[in-house]
């Protein structure tokens, strides 16, 4: 799950890690109250920032710096509203519903502190580089020895030693070092007590007058472990995420929309992606990408179909199964009864192999319906290409 | 017959390892196995699946239940209890989300040698953390979020349809369960039988990797060729293709999903994410074809594929 810049700041407040005085607005009024009181409390400038979930906000002009009040509320009226367009959100852009007003800080260098699960150590890591604003995926390519990594050993955490480290290769002066170490033990443990999966603090910045801050903050957290977390529930946004794949979210559905035709229904992650591989290999583009999982019910697969069908790019849908745990003719009732609610016009072609296969073909011949029978994966794929050409 | 941890040395010339030619990875006729939330409802049903496949379920363990039989099988409340009541020396866990990291751990602490898991959704600092504790301690961990190991004719340890399977010479490692069981289906109507075939698991730590796999099948006389089955997201296959490279004495043919997957996006599976323009199929195939393996650009064809390169000709 995503959140935005100014609920990771929130979180990163409470567990120390030092964030840039600012208030969150949703109209214009509300951004010149917050820029007032910046203003009043001593700021010099402010900065109007466009929450979306999506980097590169500020090339794609959703980041501006106001000097007084009256142009806070002037930068606040053309960005809020505005389709942002970035190179994170396609040419399709996101519509800004909120904004950060926070104030300016006097900018002396740019750094980058990032905390990932390294995969193949099994261990978060953190990094660091003093390429800050930089992508760390193009520090990565460009020059991988910048890129410092500590990893943390799970149940002990950051060690002082380990941030230590990081600062003084940083070249941060010594009065700042303690406060460098107490910033990164913070965000360790945002990280672990949320169940974070990825965090990014880019730039963490430090200024003339000594002071450390996240000046950005970008925060995911892992799915599996949101059952805990009922708190962080209530931050997702659901007006970033695309509808079909709400909708999808409420019936414990894998739903991803993607550009082309063919709609495609799957039992497995593996299998469903595959499924995709081979619509594009016959010729085709695959519509969405689309697990009912193992244990799918007839009501599942009813909302399944109907998610599928309500995207209107969709000419013909196939639909493998190989039934392990899901047994074929509980997919196959749920096939029809969707088809019959639906009142399906296009093409369905379905392959279906695995436990009770017969008893499932036996239910789609009854039905009464047109359905395309395969037999293979390629021939699946072949005949559902040929139906969305038509 | 249980083989212990994959120690990242090669182990010498396969034939003065063992005497027999009729083997197969990790799990035989003799694993005895418990079940780890035997009481739920898919524990239920897979141990029964398996037992009737002939895989000797000696028991199962759900906390707050031992002292009670359930479907004939004794319950115990610790896995220490039911190691020590029934000898057993392997343990697959259907324990839901929350839970099933500390299963895995429990496991391992009662000197489980062989653990299963087959739970999707466990947090990934979980996993991180019982990773760690496995570290030092003997178990080799399946998993988690797979399908399990079925050794066809021997034993079935997991979900996997029984029926579509056929003992023979091929070894499957996959990172996918259904995918497998395509691959599977796709051997076996061409007459061609697996030695073993083992989900890893589609998660982003997990225990046992493709090397680790690659590894006993390179071992294992029964084996004349393998399927490495992955998919997009880290860097297993790539290190996996190292290892073909320099130490594979068989065949392996591959295939790669999510060749249309879109970057930054969890393709289902929790490990299954192009992340920073890594973790890409065209990458791992890339890497894969370098190192010799017949990678499939077609899942259609992982079957007929592998029929070539064993030189079996196809059924009239």
């Amino acid at each position: 799950m995503k959140i935005h810049e100014y609920q990771a700041k929130a979180i990163l407040k409470k567990f120390g890690v030092a964030v840039p005085r600012g208030e969150v607005a949703d109209s214009r009024d509300g951004a010149i109250a917050a820029a007032k009181s910046l203003f009043d409390s001593g700021a010099s400038g402010v900065v109007v920032k466009a929450q979306i979930h999506a980097g590169g906000r500020g090339k794609g002009g959703g980041v501006k710096i106001a000097k007084s009040v009256e142009e806070a509320g002037e930068l606040a009226s053309k960005i809020l509203g505005m389709t942002l367009v970035t190179h994170q959100t396609g040419p399709e852009g996101r519509i800004v519903r909120r904004l950060l007003v926070e104030e300016t800080l006097p900018i002396e260098r740019e750094l980058y502190l990032g905390i990932v699960l390294d995969r193949a150590e099994a261990k978060p890591v953190f990094m660091a580089s003093q390429a800050g604003g930089m992508e760390i995926e193009q520090v990565a390519e460009e020059n991988p020895d910048a890129i410092l990594k500590e990893y943390v050993t799970p149940g002990l955490g950051l060690e002082a030693f380990q941030a230590r480290k990081l600062a003084f290769k940083f070249g941060l002066k010594p009065e700042q070092i303690n406060q460098a170490v107490k910033f990164m033990s913070g965000l360790y443990q945002a990280f672990e007590e949320t169940d974070s999966s990825l965090m990014e603090i880019n730039p963490f910045i430090t200024c003339s007058d000594g002071r450390l801050f996240a000046l950005d903050a970008k925060m995911n957290f892992d799915d599996n472990a949101l059952f805990r977390h009922s708190e962080l529930k209530e931050l997702r946004d659901i007006t970033e995420e695309d509808p079909l794949e709400v909708e999808a979210s409420k019936y414990s559905l894998n739903y991803i929309k993607l550009d082309g035709n063919v709609g495609c229904m799957v039992n497995g992650a593996g299998l469903a992606m595959a499924t995709m591989d081979i619509i594009k290999y016959a010729g085709g583009m695959p519509a969405n990408f689309l697990d009912v999982g193992g244990g799918a019910n007839a009501e599942q697969v009813t909302h399944a179909f109907e998610i599928l069908l309500s995207d209107k790019n969709v000419k013909a849908v196939l639909i493998n199964i190989f039934g392990g745990i899901l047994r074929v003719d509980t997919l196959a009732r749920g096939v029809v009864e969707a088809a019959n609610k639906t009142k399906i016009q296009l093409p369905v072609v379905l392959r279906l192999e695995g436990t009770n296969v017969e008893q499932g073909r036996e239910i789609l011949q009854q039905s009464g319906l047109n359905f395309i029978v395969a037999e293979t994966m390629k021939d699946a794929a072949e005949k559902v290409v040929a139906a969305a050409k038509q | 017959m249980l083989r212990l941890r994959f120690c990242g040395e090669f182990q010498g010339d396969v034939a003065s390892n063992v005497s027999t030619n009729d083997m197969s990875i990790l799990v035989d006729k003799s694993t005895r196995v418990i079940v780890q939330g035997i009481t739920g409802r898919e524990g239920t049903f897979h141990a029964k699946a398996c037992a009737e496949y002939g895989t000797k379920i000696v028991g199962g363990v759900t906390p707050g239940k031992g002292g009670t039989t359930h479907e004939g099988w004794p319950v115990f409340n610790t896995v220490q209890e039911a190691v020590d009541k029934t000898g057993a020396d392997a343990s697959v866990i259907f324990v839901p989300p929350p839970f099933a990291a500390d299963a895995i751990m429990e496991a391992a602490d009662a000197e489980i040698e062989l653990i299963i898991c087959i739970t999707e959704g466990i947090p990934t600092l979980d996993m991180v953390r019982a990773w760690e504790f496995l570290q030092a301690r003997r178990a080799r961990l399946i998993g988690p979020n797979c399908p399990g190991i079925i050794s066809p004719g021997k034993c079935k340890i997991g979900i996997m349809p029984a029926r579509i399977h056929k003992e023979g010479n091929v070894g499957i490692v996959s990172r996918s369960g259904t995918l497998t069981y395509e691959a599977v289906h796709q051997l076996t109507t061409r007459g061609i039988g697996q030695s073993s075939a083992i989900g890893i698991g589609g998660d982003p730590i997990i225990g046992t990797n493709f090397v680790d796999a690659l590894d006993l099948f390179n071992r294992d006389p029964q084996t004349e060729a393998v399927i490495m089955i992955g998919e997009i997201g880290g860097n297993a296959e790539e290190i996996a293709a190292d290892f073909v490279k320099t130490r594979m004495k068989k065949p392996v043919i591959g295939f790669i999903a999510g060749q249309t997957a879109p970057p930054g996006r969890r393709m289902g599976h929790a490990g299954a994410i192009i992340s920073g323009g890594h973790g890409t199929a065209s990458e791992k195939i890339k890497a894969m074809e370098a190192a010799g393996i017949r990678v499939c650009k077609s899942p259609a064809d992982i079957g007929e594929t592998v029929a070539s390169v064993m030189g079996v000709k196809a059924p009239a």
